[in-house]
């Protein structure tokens, strides 16, 4: 397979056409404009939508329209655009629509900044919109897995009736790395419940979110979370990275996995048993993994771009039974290996105190 | 003796929620109308959003998306640029489409998205008990301008179809009414025009439509009607504001 | 020769067809109420009917069939 040196926004954007995304609705914002740049120039060739709408909201609502219809439908931001999408994305999960939503994260709040961040984590997992729902959340760590991730998050929309969210950060979206494009597999998926036309031949089709009667609406939320059940058994994922003897263990994912791996190489080098584990799907949140990675470990280390909002989830899924402790950078600050080093050796010393 | 009036076919047989008296049922009987005409039912998706007109996926028995307040022209833009050769439309209400969904509004206009939206304006929030709507006309009492809109402190009440008649974009522009026959029959003509652009893809199709709303208004069905009449159509006049192609050079294509 | 019909349940006593009617033969009846509770609209005198189908335009339940 030819192998291609890529920028990381680029890179999904390919991605986004091979998983058979039809269409991209999108406003520019830094770091993640490069995915509309190149989408209004591929689309033209490959056979697809590609629209520059007039706000974040607008842009959402086009994706609703379009995934409505049944079609493959795709939008991407950063963190203040985000933001604006969430009314969207929450009519989307109420109406039971699939899209891939992309997060090319930078700091916050408020404006923020424009370099690398992770700060969006509680947004993405915990609170994307109103009302109880979920996203699948995928933090991928190379140029390379956010291709991989492309299609499995339209798959996985598709299969669950649900939006996917990949959750990158500028760091990711504007480096280059080597990517391959694997042959696309992506599933074809029968949509009865497209409103796409009915051409006299079905019932009309109703996509909604309204349901005036409490317990109407109580049973279409529970029906959704049998649904979030089954994708939490099958399709929580996380890598785990020397974590067999490991006491220190440090948990981190996208760009930040990258650098505590770094770390942990190093503090192998001397003597110290250091693992990772790297979540890869924020949610459902991979904690029968983290267990595993864990359970030799006295200290676990979450090192994020964010003030620890990963830490409260580690701490739940490993039950409190071990100390977890907090390092991190934020503001578009990128944590050193030998920062993380130094946390490393901090516990690996102390022990567990 | 044979049936000269009756429900049409793509308007669902089941009771209407709405007020006794709101004319809402008449525009969408005559959208329905409309559909039925041109034997569009099975190529149409219908869009609305929130307001009074919410629940309408039931009513029209093409297929409906129900969309967030104020976003129908998004939505519909979604639908129609992924699936071109079908019809789509929004039913959108005053406070919607001038207020919360102005952006959108305004933009699907200058594109040029080849839809159709029907636009009613009753100078209300009839769905959440009358407040003030952008189309609320000075001195009117509403819930929120409890002593008569005053434009000093609320602003003017937005026209609508003159200021979509400056954008390029805009194929129709036209204001009809519903409180007589005649206009009744013209807003017909004038929704079938819309919907023919869509097909002809003339661009962005407008129809705003006088409306009431009997409760709010505190008026009786009747009144309220004269209300439209009286008050209404000197401030809001009928007409056609834009008729045209946005995309003249794609004739014959 | 002509005739409306009202349906009973859907009408919702609004009277907007009684001020369309142009011989004036639509009013609202006073003696049954449907299950919402309104009076409906009837019309007084079948024989003065013409057809032209006005209340049935200005229905805004789409409660009226006309015939011919």
């Amino acid at each position: 397979m030819e192998r291609n040196l890529m920028k990381g926004n680029e890179a999904l954007a390919e991605a986004a056409i091979r998983a058979g995304c039809k269409c991209f609705f999108g406003y520019p914002i830094t770091p993640q404009t490069e995915i509309s740049a190149y989408l209004a120039k591929r689309f033209k060739q490959a056979g697809g939508v590609f629209l520059q709408a007039e706000s974040e909201i607008a842009a959402i609502n086009m994706v609703l329209g379009a995934a409505s219809t049944g079609v493959r439908a795709m939008t991407s931001s950063s963190s203040p655009g985000i933001s604006l999408k969430s009314e969207g994305i929450s009519y989307i999960a109420g109406s039971d629509l699939p899209c891939v939503i992309i997060n090319v994260q930078r700091g916050g709040p408020g404006l923020g900044g424009i370099q690398p961040s992770q700060a969006d984590y509680w947004q993405a997992t915990k609170a994307l919109g109103h009302g109880d729902f979920h996203l699948i959340v995928f933090a991928p760590n190379s140029v390379q897995e956010m291709v991989d991730t492309v299609t499995k998050a339209f798959d996985l929309a598709d299969e669950y009736r649900m939006p996917a969210m990949i959750l990158a950060d500028g760091l990711l979206g504007q480096m280059m790395e080597p990517v391959t494009f694997p042959e696309v597999t992506a599933k074809e998926i029968e949509k009865p419940w497209a409103a796409n036309g009915h051409g006299n031949k079905r019932e009309h089709n109703i996509i909604n979110s309204l349901f005036l009667q409490p317990d109407v609406l109580e049973k279409s939320v529970k029906d959704r979370f049998e649904r979030y059940a089954e994708i939490k058994e099958k399709h929580s994922d996380a890598e785990l990275y020397m974590t067999e003897d490991a006491e220190v263990v440090v948990t981190a994912y996208g760009a930040t996995a990258r650098v505590a791996k770094a770390a942990v190489n190093m503090a192998r080098e001397q003597g110290i048993k250091a693992g990772l584990i790297r979540p890869i799907t924020l949610w459902p949140f991979p904690v029968k993994q983290i267990n595993e990675g864990a359970k030799n470990a006295h200290t676990i280390i979450c090192a994020e771009m964010s003030m620890g909002q990963m830490v409260d989830d580690i701490k739940l899924a490993v039950n409190c039974s071990k100390p977890v402790e907090f390092f991190g950078r934020t503001g578009g600050v990128i944590p050193k290996p030998s920062e993380i080093l130094d946390e490393i050796k901090k516990y690996a010393k102390g022990g567990n105190q | 003796m044979a049936v000269v009036f009756e429900r049409p076919k793509s308007f669902a047989d089941i009771p209407l929620h709405y007020c006794p008296g709101c004319t809402h049922g008449i525009i969408h009987r005559l959208v329905c109308e409309v559909i039925d005409e041109m034997g569009i039912e099975g190529d149409t998706i219908g869009v609305c959003p929130v307001g009074c007109s919410v629940m309408a996926y039931d009513y029209f028995t093409c297929d409906m998306i129900e969309a967030a307040h104020g976003r129908a022209p998004a939505v519909a833009t979604g639908v129609k640029r992924t699936n071109p050769d079908k019809f789509v439309f929004t039913y959108q209400g005053d406070g919607d489409l001038a207020a919360i969904g102005t952006a959108e509004t305004v933009h699907a206009a200058t594109r040029g998205e080849n839809i159709v939206v029907i636009f009613v304006n009753n100078t209300t929030y009839g769905m959440t008990g009358g407040q003030m709507a952008p189309t609320t006309l000075p001195g009117q009492v509403t819930q929120t301008t409890p002593f008569g809109r005053d434009p000093k402190l609320m602003g003017y009440p937005v026209r609508v179809c003159e200021m979509l008649a400056t954008l390029t974009g805009t194929a129709l522009a036209q204001r009809v009414a519903v409180d007589t026959v005649p206009h009744i029959r013209e807003a017909k003509k004038a929704i079938r025009k819309a919907f023919e652009n869509q097909r002809d893809k003339k661009g962005f199709s407008i129809v705003e439509v006088l409306s009431t709303c009997p409760t709010n208004w505190g008026l009786s069905p009747v009144d309220a009607l004269k209300r439209l009449n009286d008050e209404m159509i000197p401030y809001y006049p009928l007409g056609v504001y834009k008729d045209g192609n946005a995309f003249p050079e794609k004739e014959g294509e | 020769m002509a005739k409306i019909t009202v349906n009973f349940e859907k009408c919702k006593g609004c009277a907007l067809c009684t001020t369309a009617c142009p011989k004036k033969i639509v009013e609202l009846q006073k003696e049954k109420r449907n299950r919402k509770g309104y009076f409906t609209a009837v019309c007084i005198d079948d024989s003065q009917c013409i057809g032209c189908a006005m209340c049935a335009m200005m229905c805004p339940d789409c409660a009226i069939v006309v015939e011919k």
